[in-house]
């Protein structure tokens, strides 16, 4: 169904960055604005999520041109809800900002750049052309160099090195591979490309080009033998920077390959036997990473890595429970990791370190806190109310399905030693003495802001952590969302219907 | 024409990534742009290329049916080439602000993760 509003998310950010722009100099004003229109954006991805929901899958087609000619956006279930969470996030993450963030950053012009950013993802989200989707991740990343690098601390700038190279690289290869696959059929609609690539007889460079997707997609969302940029990148931002980062740059890629790989590549035996083990090393390198970590961020970084593992590991089973899993397992995902770097920035704010040997006591000195903080980390672990646990089930029910042992095992004991490294943060920093620290001269700690940046400091990690909650205790209405987004993309024909008209796929 | 364009694409891939291997940081942006310029080559190579025909449909006819040239890599390309001149802008302006604040362009002085914190 052809429907206009549906490009409203990206124009919407897209506004407000440039009124933003217009203010400058006005932090105060610059705040008000960003709150209050994220506010706005959040109620239009609502919106858009109703929509789809009760009326199937929305189209435009730019500029009028029909279907495989122009480009497309498409909104089906599955990109409404990553705008909402995308929304949800850059909420929480424009308020924690204010508390967070010292004020020659917001001079620098992070307001504006955070709405930029979060136009990238709602269009990444929601464009139907593979080349559009290039253009989008460059959006992204553009507008995460410069987050990446504000303020310019030597740190930022070491990991900023690092994580620009394998960006642009990633970029490239993505680049290659779109190349490749416009050669080989003449189209650039994913829709139109699903028919086409099913028809093609040389299935040999098809795969090639498959990989060539994996592995730029693998670059953008750290995946095993590519995530070193990872690490050494994430925890050099400020906090309200990593906390939409780990939230929703790496989601990007899953994302992009969930629609990538059940839509124009439906992965044959070689791609699951590739992606399952992929898999399988994400999960035990990210995991045995945060094992060793004794920095709270750190930690976190390789935290993301293992948790990766599972969302390909729901891609790689390829049935309609392991998808509904792995679409589970994004949402939960993407409001956990936004929760838990946001608390990491609250811990260095209150303590002024993220040395887990150096940190301790805070259960006695802030024990309301530290439950509050209690959901997100044991909701990371999956512990059975708490919204990580349905996810898992369902992979591991479908594991056991396909009979792919090797992941099930992979599941378990990344959860295992999550498990181990939650407990550890949870015995070090909260349960452990604390010793006297040297007080930081050039921060304002936590006690000696105005209550009203307290609450703002305070405020988004209790609204992530309740939305943690409903997943947990509400599984049944996220299964259903699940089940359905599963359903669209094993059977793409809707998608590919609802892009270029009824009765476009002739039967073999 | 095509084999030529296959060997340049080639070669710029390849000495691109050798250039990123090297140890310095300006090397690296030489090799992200070489590695940017075969990707652009390569678009333009697969778009096949057609001489003297233009993608224009004549007044008498409906659609095309001889031979044409094909513009979508073109305008590929155009977008491509101002993405990567804005991000390349970027990483020349990182890798000078990395060389004041970090004083080195070897990339093996940089510091792996740091702990201290």
């Amino acid at each position: 169904m052809t429907n206009p509003y549906i490009v409203l998310p990206v124009i919407f950010q897209l506004f407000t960055a440039i009124l933003l722009l217009f203010f400058w100099s006005h932090k105060n004003i610059q705040k008000a604005i960003s709150i209050t229109f994220s506010l706005v954006s959040l109620s239009i991805a609502l919106w858009l999520f109703s929509l789809t929901w009760s009326q199937g899958i929305q189209t435009i087609q730019a500029g009028g041109w029909k279907a495989p000619f122009g480009i497309t956006f498409v909104a089906d279930v599955f990109s409404a809800i990553m705008v909402l969470l995308t929304s949800v996030c850059g909420f929480a993450v424009s308020i924690y900002a204010i508390g967070s963030l010292r004020n020659v950053l917001v001079k620098f012009g992070f307001f504006p750049i955070l709405h930029f950013l979060l136009m990238g993802l709602n269009g990444a989200f929601l464009t139907g052309d593979i080349f559009n989707l290039y253009v989008w991740f460059e959006v992204i990343i553009i507008a995460s160099f410069v987050l990446i690098t504000l303020g310019g601390e030597k740190i930022q700038i070491e990991g900023a090195v690092k994580y620009v190279t394998m960006n642009l690289l990633a970029s490239v290869i993505f680049l290659t591979s779109i190349a490749i696959l416009y050669g080989l059929t003449g189209s650039l609609n994913m829709a139109d490309l699903s028919l086409k690539v099913a028809e093609l007889e040389n299935k040999k460079l098809v795969n090639i080009t498959a990989v060539l997707f994996f592995i730029g997609f693998g670059i953008k969302s750290a995946i095993f033998p590519l995530y070193f940029w990872l690490p050494a990148s994430y925890h050099a931002p400020p906090p309200a920077v990593s906390a939409i980062f780990a939230g929703l740059l790496t989601k990007v890629g899953i994302y992009a390959m969930l629609r990538v790989f059940t839509l124009i590549f439906i992965p044959d035996e070689f791609m699951r036997e590739l992606i399952s083990w992929v898999a399988v090393f994400t999960i035990l390198s990210g995991g045995l990473g945060a094992l060793i970590k004794n920095n709270l961020r750190e930690v976190f970084n390789y935290l993301i890595i293992c948790h990766i593992g599972f969302m390909l590991a729901g891609l790689s089973l390829f049935t309609e429970i392991a998808l509904t899993g792995a679409v589970f397992y994004l949402i939960h995902d993407i409001l956990v990791k936004t929760n838990i770097y946001m608390i990491g920035g609250l811990i260095f704010k209150i303590e002024g370190t993220y040395n887990m040997k150096q940190l301790g006591g805070f259960y006695k000195s802030y024990p309301k806190l530290s439950l509050l903080m209690a959901i997100p980390l044991f909701s990371l672990i999956g512990l059975p109310p708490l919204s990580g646990f349905w996810a898992k089930i369902f992979l591991i029910e479908s594991g056991f399905d396909v009979k792919h042992y090797e992941l099930i095992g992979a599941i378990l004991l990344g959860s295992f030693i999550t498990l181990i490294t939650i407990a550890k943060i949870w015995s070090e920093v909260f349960w452990k003495e604390m010793e006297e620290l040297p007080a930081r001269i050039n921060m304002r700690y936590f006690h000696e802001l105005r209550p009203i940046k307290q609450y703002t400091l305070v405020f988004p990690i209790i609204f992530l952590a309740l939305i943690s909650l409903f997943i947990g205790f509400g599984a049944e209405y996220v299964i259903r969302v699940s089940q359905h987004i599963a359903g669209e993309l094993i059977n793409s024909s809707y998608y590919i219907e609802a892009v270029l008209g009824p009765n476009t796929i002739q039967s073999p | 024409m095509e084999i030529l364009l296959i060997f340049i694409i080639g070669l710029l891939y390849a000495s691109g990534i050798y250039m990123m291997l090297r140890r310095s940081l300006v090397k690296l942006i030489i090799g992200l742009v070489l590695l940017g310029h075969g990707v652009n080559m390569l678009i333009f190579l697969v778009g096949r290329i057609v001489k003297g025909n233009p993608p224009i449909i004549h007044d008498s006819v409906k659609i095309l049916t001889d031979i044409y040239a094909d513009p979508i890599p073109q305008a590929l390309i155009l977008t491509a080439i101002v993405i990567s001149f804005g991000l390349q802008s970027f990483a020349i302006i990182l890798i000078k602000k990395t060389y004041t604040v970090v004083k080195t362009d070897d990339l093996d002085e940089l510091n792996p993760t740091g702990e201290e914190l």
